[in-house]
């Protein structure tokens, strides 16, 4: 609005940021007075189409959960027409777990903005809390019941670590709090490897030297045997149950994104002193997204625990490795864009499936797939370099952009 | 006796933690990112060793010297390849790329040397030191680990302090922007903590090697956390904090696997680790950043 000529003698600017404001001003008043035409329109057409009444963010997170519920008829449909490989069904259910766990860890990277390397401890958490309780219950509970308990004792006992370990983590920022986590996660793996836990007639034992130190009397069922884990866990969970924890998962952390807490957390991210002076309880606002996002990874791991039959605490599955993993999925999907973890997930699992036929070469490739990415996603050359191109390819996009 | 033996074994560990938490935290005070990458750029120190001495004959001493300058181009190569371009970019950005960059290595290396473990010949051929009637023996690869890992302490600390590049390190890592006004080649000085990290992650992996003689694509991944958990002990960025950080965490970890649980050790590592950090949250020697509102 401000013509090049105008910038030369002050008063004119003056004029005409004036009359910007001015504009702008009386643009505010029209888009007002026309949304609340539309809103009292919407009203009267919400009988006849209640789309319109949506706002943007519920559009947005409709499109999530039309997302996730989509893929899930499309693969079932392609699974009962025979279409995908045995070896694709068995992953399945990791494909669900990744997805949780990533959205769970979106949860503390992208919105409270901690770095986290240590949401495969929690995971671990409720793997090995939820597959006790299910094999100790094997007998006397019914399977949808059981794992309905399992899921919640696993949630809550991934939220009760990550309440322990948020209490003194939070404290500290950045470099630290990563490290500080991933020793925390290291610390559960090495515990449960170390830990026995048995069952018998006259209560519950453990111990942390050897299964004979436990004094189990002969009718004892042995829960957690060390380093070997625990075995015999019923197989409980399967695709459609996955898919139905991710559209909880999805719906608890959206709501929480759009709730007041959720706005509070967001506000400690971007400025935490500005957050803190009008009266934001910091502490309080971390802990509750950090123990959110701990329990969501502990329902990752109930999910991931009842899909197999041995569950150990490997380098592999609840090392920092896998704490690294779903941290790729997370940045790549895009910080805070849970949309994005979701299929940055999907995609960076299925990639080394798709891969296998290059066998020793698929996880060069992976590595050299993520290296490029990021270059790509982050570079400030690259991105310069893209913002340029879009400019050339859609020059009415960017003025569009201007206009808004 | 015993004891003195763990005490010994654990310092000897310890050096060679300290070694690598020196790249880590020159890298970090400096380019301030964490440069996940380090640990395999030790393994690969190893293969070189492994290769040249094991595989063609070659003189160790010769090896080691091929072996610090093949890590250093590797090094200075990651660093121009993977991390330049992200200069600038958000430090997520940067420490996916490195892990990326680590998994790269890992896999090279699975190619090209194999998933088979490597029975690595000591280099240290100097005879073991006996105390008290044979009642004490002291490897040589444990004195030698100490001995040199105290040299590249002393040395390093004086370059830093005193050449002109290791002041022009101090500069960049205290504030880019005027270090680049004052003339200071940033990428340059830069490219040279990367070379000199690398450098040093070469020699801990020989050491590595020689104390515990197996090598797999995977020997670099944990003593780089470890190593990665030393710095952050002693202060993240302190070069003297590095040391002390390393010698603790192997003497902690080796008396905790003796006297307490070979599986716990680690746990005990990390406890003490999260421990220190809440007393002092920047780490033994870790200087406190004020932060501006």
């Amino acid at each position: 609005m401000v013509s090049v000529g105008s910038e030369r003698t002050g008063e004119s600017v003056c004029d005409g940021k004036r009359r910007q404001i001015c504009g702008n001003r009386k643009n505010v008043y029209e888009r007002q007075r026309m949304s609340e035409a539309g809103q009292r329109k919407g009203m009267e057409m919400e009988m006849k189409v209640n789309k319109s009444k949506l706002s943007k963010t519920t559009k947005n997170d409709m499109i999530t959960y039309g997302m996730v519920i989509l893929t899930y008829i499309v693969v079932q449909l392609l699974v009962s027409t025979g279409h995908v490989s045995s070896l694709i069904q068995g992953l399945l259910v990791p494909f669900c777990t990744y997805v949780i766990v990533a959205v769970a860890l979106n949860l503390t990277v992208g919105i409270l903005g901690e770095l986290s390397l240590g949401h495969a401890g929690f995971m671990c958490v409720g793997a090995f809390a939820s597959a006790v309780f299910s094999l100790a219950f094997k007998e006397a509970l019914p399977g949808g019941l059981r794992f309905f308990l399992a899921l919640l004792i696993g949630a809550a006992s991934a939220a009760l670590v990550g309440f322990l370990v948020g209490i003194p983590v939070l404290r500290l920022r950045g470099d630290y709090l990563a490290i500080v986590t991933l020793a925390f996660g290291e610390i559960i793996k090495n515990i449960i490897n170390a830990l026995y836990l048995g069952v018998d007639s006259s209560g519950v034992h453990f111990s942390m030297k050897d299964a004979l130190s436990l004094h189990m009397e002969e009718d004892g069922l042995m829960l957690i045997k060390g380093a070997q884990g625990v075995t015999g866990t019923p197989n409980d969970s399967n695709f459609t149950v996955g898919v139905i924890l991710i559209l909880v998962t999805l719906f608890i952390v959206l709501n929480f994104i759009h709730s007041r807490t959720g706005r509070a957390v967001m506000s400690i991210r971007d400025n935490r002193i500005a957050a803190e002076s009008v009266g934001i309880n910091v502490t309080k606002y971390k802990l509750i997204a950090f123990t959110v996002s701990a329990s969501l990874a502990g329902v990752a791991g109930v999910l991931y625990a009842h899909n197999l039959s041995t569950l150990n605490a490997l380098p592999k599955n609840f090392g920092y490795n896998m704490s690294i993993m779903i941290l790729v999925f997370v940045v790549l999907g895009g910080i805070g864009n849970i949309r994005g973890s979701i299929v940055a997930a999907v995609l960076l699992t299925l990639l080394p499936e798709v891969l296998r036929g290059l066998s020793d070469y698929r996880m060069l490739i992976y590595s050299i797939v993520l290296i490029v990415m990021m270059i790509f996603n982050w570079s400030p050359n690259a991105v310069f370099f893209r913002k340029r191109l879009q400019q050339k390819l859609l020059p009415g996009r960017k003025a569009e952009k201007e206009a808004v | 006796m015993s004891f003195v033996a763990h005490l010994i074994n654990g310092i000897s560990l310890g050096s060679v933690y300290a070694l690598i938490a020196l790249g880590y935290t020159m890298v970090y005070g400096i380019a301030k990112m964490l440069n996940f990458a380090h640990g395999d750029v030790i393994m690969i120190g190893g293969y070189v060793v492994f290769v040249m001495a094991s595989g063609m004959g070659i003189n160790p001493l010769a090896a080691i010297i091929i072996s610090m300058a093949a890590c250093t181009v590797l090094g200075v190569t990651i660093e121009r390849v993977a991390y330049r371009p992200l200069r600038g970019a958000s430090p997520l950005a940067v420490l996916i790329t490195a892990i990326g960059v680590s998994y790269l290595l890992q896999n090279v290396a699975l190619l090209v040397f194999g998933s088979d473990t490597k029975a690595f010949s000591n280099v240290v051929t100097l005879p073991n030191l006996e105390l008290f009637g044979g009642q004490l023996i002291i490897k040589s690869v444990t004195i030698v680990t100490v001995i040199v890992s105290i040299i590249i302490m002393v040395g390093l600390t004086f370059f830093v302090k005193k050449t002109k590049i290791g002041r022009a390190m101090t500069a960049v890592s205290e504030d880019q922007g005027a270090a680049q006004l004052m003339g200071i080649n940033v990428n340059g000085t830069i490219a040279v903590t990367f070379a000199i990290g690398s450098m040093l992650a070469s020699v801990a992996g020989v050491l590595l090697c020689s104390a515990y003689p197996s090598l797999t694509p995977y020997t670099g991944s944990m003593p780089g956390i470890k190593a990665f958990v030393a710095a952050v002990f002693g202060g993240i960025g302190s070069i003297p904090g590095a040391f002390i950080g390393g010698i603790l965490l192997g003497v902690i970890e080796n008396l905790s696997k003796a006297y307490i649980s070979s599986q716990l050790s680690d746990a005990i590592v990390f406890s003490i680790l999260i421990i220190v950090l809440l007393v002092k949250p920047t780490g033994l020697l870790g200087r406190k950043i004020l932060e501006k509102v």
